[in-house]
């Protein structure tokens, strides 16, 4: 094994390497059978404990759970990309009546924690015939990501080659023209790795909305280790849960990316999904 | 609102504990996740696999289910870590794998011939990581490292879900106390957090600047 960082090892480096790894392989291991012990110490490792997720009435509520939680953050995502186009448009106006207000909810969007606005849409909107819990979810989570998708769709317009929109404005087209023909067309290819990656961080969000009673599968798992004390094991499945759905995900945007963009470098957005913006 | 402003060093302390928990998790998650880098692209094999597996793992699951396990399940494993500790361990492990990715990123765009120069006078891959490589790729990473700060200032915002008096659980607060000022209230507060965000932009912005070399 080399690369551009270390060569090849000669024998000495080789066996330096092999205590390396067996002391990293021992830590891991010692850390795995400290856990087993732990676990099998304080009664973790029951049956009785995991039954729970093998016992099919629970499993349906859990899946129905994660079909609330999916279905929030799908219309989130959904609703940030045409809140996000918006803004972004607005963003890139060229008149600062225009372009200013856009840039103001922007930033302000950004700064504040998502939690914090589900809290306040919760508490003021919320209640006898207000917005339900969902839906306060939904619109803090729209509001924030729309927000990111805003700065991801004018870094993607703005990496599509300036001789397009130029060419475009040399046979005559107007700036809509230019913008609905020419730029964002092109752009789409480059900003839907950069859009997948955003539904990870929507997915992840969602989660919060266990904070104000919305649905979803935390709630369904914290129904199920109030019944059944089983507190360990349930975080150990939904962790698993979102492990998965969102490794499936960054695959998806990784297969995009490639099949798209080919060798071109990922986009670039000043704090975009990928640096973990959020949640 | 004049609840809030009798009661404004309640606003100040819930800030104080904001930016403590941001304070304590970010230079941790700041020196593990460098540390956690140097892991995955070094020459040990095992060391690669297991940081690539943590990576993974921790940007994968919701920072609120880490809160869960870190709050919620370890003290049936007979764990009993105080609040402030507690949230500082689910925020550092959260942020630590995102700091790695972004540490990483920075190595890979450091040219090749920095690394192949290094190696031709005989440097070892340590030597080569801390006399040549990290000191180009962590000026190269400002700009997104400073993006996770904001990210993790936004997030100790979790730790009011499982109890802590941050600003954003002193918000919830006020606002189910004050009925008539609520969006008044949301507003200050959001400004509060404004204010961090654009501290740790400038921050940032000026670190960029001061050691920004020619390349």
């Amino acid at each position: 094994m080399s690369s551009v960082l270390f060569d090849t090892a000669g024998p000495r480096t080789r066996a330096r390497q092999k205590v390396y790894s067996a002391v990293t392989l021992l830590v891991i291991v010692g850390l795995l059978a400290f856990v087993v012990v732990r676990f099998n110490a304080s009664g973790q490792l029951d049956y009785a404990k995991w039954e729970p997720f093998v016992t099919p009435d629970y499993v349906v509520a859990l899946l129905q759970g994660l079909l609330e939680t999916v279905e929030a953050a799908i219309s989130s995502v959904l609703l940030a990309i045409v809140f996000g186009l918006v803004l972004g448009l607005g963003k890139m106006s060229d008149h600062r009546l225009v372009s200013a207000p856009a840039w103001v909810v922007v930033e302000f969007f950004r700064a504040v924690p998502v939690l914090m606005l589900m809290f306040f849409l919760f508490a003021t909107y919320g209640g006898d015939g207000g917005l339900s819990p969902y839906w306060c979810v939904v619109i803090s989570l729209t509001l924030y990501n729309g927000s990111v998708l805003a700065e991801v769709f004018r870094a993607g317009v703005d990496a599509v080659p300036h001789g397009q929109a130029e060419a475009g404005y040399a046979i005559g087209l107007r700036k809509s023209q230019v913008m609905g023909t020419l730029l964002l067309p092109q752009a789409v290819k480059i900003m839907l790795p950069a859009i997948i990656s955003q539904c990870v961080v929507a997915l992840k969000d969602t989660t919060l909305g266990y904070a104000i009673l919305a649905g979803g599968i935390v709630m369904v798992g914290k129904g199920i280790y109030l019944e059944f004390q089983n507190q360990v094991q349930t975080a150990v499945v939904l962790a698993a849960v979102f492990i998965a759905l969102n490794m499936t995900l960054s695959w998806l945007a990784t297969r995009v990316q490639r099949r798209l963009t080919g060798d071109r470098p990922v986009l670039q957005v000043r704090g975009d999904a990928n640096s973990g913006t959020a949640v | 609102m004049d609840d809030v402003f009798s009661h404004f060093d309640l606003v100040l302390r819930a800030f104080g504990q904001t930016l403590a928990l941001f304070a304590v998790s970010g230079v941790l998650s700041l020196l593990l996740g460098t540390l956690l880098a140097g892991c995955r692209v070094g020459p040990v094999p095992v060391l690669r696999r297991a940081a690539g597996a943590y990576v993974n793992v921790l940007r994968n699951t919701p920072l609120l289910i880490i809160f869960v396990f870190v709050m919620v399940a370890l003290p049936q494993l007979d764990v009993h870590l105080g609040f402030f500790t507690a949230g500082c361990l689910a925020l550092t492990a959260y942020t630590t794998a995102f700091v790695c990715e972004a540490v990483r990123s920075g190595i890979n765009s450091i040219g090749l011939g920095q690394a192949e120069a290094a190696r031709a006078i005989g440097l070892t891959f340590g030597q080569t990581m801390r006399q040549v490589i990290l000191p180009q790729a962590l000026r190269a990473v400002v700009p997104p490292l400073a993006s996770v700060m904001i990210a993790l200032a936004k997030n100790t915002s979790v730790a009011a879900v499982f109890g802590i008096m941050e600003a954003t659980a002193r918000m919830r607060y006020f606002v189910n106390n004050d009925v008539s000022a609520r969006t008044t209230i949301f507003l200050l507060f959001a400004l509060g957090y404004v204010v961090v965000v654009e501290l740790i932009s400038a921050g940032a912005f000026g670190l960029e600047r001061r050691w920004k070399v020619a390349r």
